[in-house]
């Protein structure tokens, strides 16, 4: 018997029952298909916060207030932790003290609804900062004008849109110069920004960027800031720059020891790899999920090969009698449900390949070509070994007890 | 015809005391209690008996695909006994060909891929399986049924196949349990023919059957009763005639001279022994 004999057997014996055939390919096909889709998603969601991390620039640190920060007002912790303040964003551009620091810029964070025409527009991020700020997170300008530094220190009632928020307030109008109401106070819009588009999750273009002297006058009052962000000169000097960051803050801050600090700096870099992690863990989880699918699948394998043995005994008593050898029909079962198995695992990689090209819950999956390869030789494998007990079995019948059998 | 093959050393089968029984202890039964059988090459043996007889309990031992549970069994002079599983596959491949009642073909597989399947299992490429199994089917008039499934058959064309397939490894031995139980009178007079073919071209025929007009091809006919061979008849062959009477001989003390009805003459003085060795070549 040659290998090509034994296949032909195999597909003789498969078309003999297309139905069981199909629905058995179909265990292993979502078992498959789903490793390689789960996978995918798990990856995806990961590629696209990073992608967001990095378009906001992986030289950027972030200092925030340990202390709940501006948000809520007040630091609050006792008279010992000091509040961030612009000022402490202003001595951070120090060529001298901070040779790696590019650029710092105040961030004051709120979240409130805006009136235009009557139509009341929750936004999910207000942030009350410098000029500074649009160049140290990479935002750019796309339509109308930027504020400015006298904007700032004359208070001015003017904001810069981001593109979403446009989209949610204006529609398809022209927003520049027009007045919309903050918090009830009416601002002028300056700009629109560029679209830097987001993960989903959180939709970095619905904002609004004020100056910070007018938030903090009119909106969120004069408690510590949310945080300020800082541009070191490359994304390797970022060490240096956050050595630089903390030396200057301890010092405005009288701060000894680590224990009183009352800022945090994380930067991008960390950000990006905390995030590794909880994605490594979410897709890992994903992925056992998928693979007791393909458990299932190689089970149901076992399962339909164990009823073809039995529903043929006496096809093998036939084979026997006429001088089949045990090889030849254990050859012929496990390439039974080895083809099954091959089958199965070949249209699951179609379909989770083709799956994976759609949107899941708002994340693009991003196929990753190792889980392909590896649910596709599980399968394989799992035709093997759950094919080999029926096999075996039907291997070792004896001649004339597979012949009597009815 | 076949001649004396004096110079042949073994018989092709050589039963030795076999017995065969299933069941431990007070519930066992006893098919073969015993069994002393020779048969030469070229011999064309009928064996007869009730059901229950144990006679395909015997066809069983002697096509190796049941061990008897004592007793030796020589086939062409190997102990077959001694073989392991794969030695008993490779001599059921090569040295007999089976015929069943019930045909026993492949579902759903044509009558070529039938016949060529013991080559397969032999080992036999495709071009050169492809030659010898349609030289089968040829042989059995079922050229023009190639691709037919057994379905699309006729009971005495499915059986023909069968035929094919139990000679299309030119065995030694060609081994029918019943064959033509389940056919018509036309059919069983195809299937008697082909026997006769292959009889007359040397083949060995050990053939299973309750039928005396089956029994009276044959040039010899056992009978079995409960285990034990009880009469052995030898006669000239003489076929698609009335055949002209032969002698008969109990086998044993135990056994009573058993009247084969298409024979005649029960009971009559034999000249030959039963173990059919000396008998070979009185038939001239």
């Amino acid at each position: 018997m040659n290998p090509v004999e034994v296949l032909r057997f195999a597909v003789l014996g498969l078309a003999a029952n297309k139905i069981r055939t199909a629905l058995t390919m179909l265990g292993v096909l979502i078992g498959v298909g789903a490793v390689i889709l789960l996978v995918a998603v798990g990856n995806g969601s990961s590629k696209s916060v990073q992608a967001s991390i990095q378009r906001l620039g992986t030289n950027l640190l972030t200092v925030s207030h340990t202390a709940g920060g501006g948000r809520f007002g007040a630091a609050g912790q006792g008279g010992a932790l000091k509040d961030l303040t612009p000022d402490d964003a202003q001595a951070l551009v120090d060529k001298t003290l901070a040779p790696h620091v590019e650029s710092a810029a105040p961030v004051q964070t709120t979240s409130q609804s805006i009136t235009y025409a009557g139509q009341s527009v929750t936004v999910s991020q207000i942030v009350g900062t410098t000029p500074d700020w649009f160049a140290t997170t990479n935002h750019d300008l796309g339509r109308g004008a930027l504020f400015g530094t006298e904007d700032v220190t004359a208070r001015r009632k003017v904001a810069v849109l981001g593109s979403t928020t446009v989209e949610n307030v204006f529609g398809t109008e022209n927003p520049i110069d027009r007045e919309i109401l903050i918090g009830g106070i009416p601002f002028r819009v300056a700009g629109v920004l560029e679209t830097k588009g987001g993960n989903g999750a959180a939709d970095s273009d619905d904002t609004i960027v004020l100056p910070v002297t007018t938030l903090r006058d009119s909106l969120t009052g004069y408690g510590s800031l949310s945080s300020i962000a800082v541009r070191a000169t490359s994304s390797t000097d970022t060490a240096l720059a956050q050595d630089e960051v903390t030396s200057i803050l301890n010092n405005r801050h009288r701060i000894t020891g680590s224990a009183q600090s009352d800022f945090r700096i994380t930067n991008q870099q960390s950000l990006l790899s905390a995030n590794d992690e909880t994605n490594k863990t979410f897709t890992v989880l994903l992925a056992a999920v998928a693979a007791i699918s393909l458990l299932v699948g190689g089970i149901g394998i076992t399962n339909i090969m164990l009823v073809t043995v039995a529903e043929r005994t006496r096809e093998i008593g036939i084979r026997k009698a006429i001088g089949a050898p045990r090889g030849a029909i254990l050859g012929q079962f496990l390439a039974e449900s080895t083809l099954l198995s091959v089958l199965g695992g070949g249209l699951g990689v179609a379909a989770g390949l083709f799956a994976a090209r759609f949107e899941v819950v708002g994340i693009t999956p991003v196929v990753v070509p190792s889980s392909v390869i590896g649910s596709f030789a599980v399968s394989v494998a799992i035709g093997l070994f759950f094919g080999g007990y029926p096999a075996a079995r039907a291997a070792a019948l004896r001649p004339i007890e597979a012949l009597r059998h009815e | 015809m076949t001649g004396p093959d004096a110079g042949r050393p073994a018989p092709v089968i050589d039963v030795r005391a076999v017995t065969k029984s299933y069941g431990h202890g007070a519930a066992s039964v006893h098919a073969l209690r015993g069994v002393e059988l020779t048969i030469e090459s070229g011999e064309y043996v009928a064996i007869m008996g009730s059901s229950g007889s144990g006679k395909s309990t015997l066809m069983n031992v002697l096509g190796c695909l049941d061990v008897p549970t004592s007793g030796r069994y020589l086939l062409d002079g190997l102990d077959v006994g001694r073989l392991d599983e794969h030695q008993l596959a490779l001599v059921r491949n090569r040295r007999i060909g089976f015929v069943f009642q019930s045909f026993n073909l492949i579902p759903r597989t044509s009558a070529l891929a039938q016949v060529e399947l013991p080559l397969s299992y032999a080992g036999v490429r495709g071009k050169e399986r492809r030659r010898r199994a349609l030289a089968a089917l040829d042989l059995v008039g079922l050229a023009d049924r190639t691709d037919h499934a057994p379905n699309e058959l006729s009971g005495g064309q499915q059986q023909r196949v069968a035929l094919a397939r139990a000679l299309v490894t030119a065995p030694a031995l060609l081994l029918a349990d019943e064959p033509t139980g389940n056919l018509d009178s036309h059919s069983t007079a195809e299937v008697l023919g082909i026997l006769d073919r292959l009889h007359d071209a040397g083949r060995t025929i050990v053939i299973i059957t309750h039928e005396d007009e089956v029994a009276a091809r044959a040039e010899r006919v056992l009978r079995l009763v409960d285990g034990l061979v009880v009469a052995d008849h030898r006669r000239p062959p003489v076929r698609a005639s009335v055949p002209p009477p032969t002698t008969s001989v109990p086998v044993g003390a135990s056994g009573p001279a058993v009247p084969f009805g298409a024979c005649g003459a029960p009971g009559a003085p034999g000249a030959f022994g039963h173990s059919g060795n000396a008998g070979e070549g009185a038939h001239r």
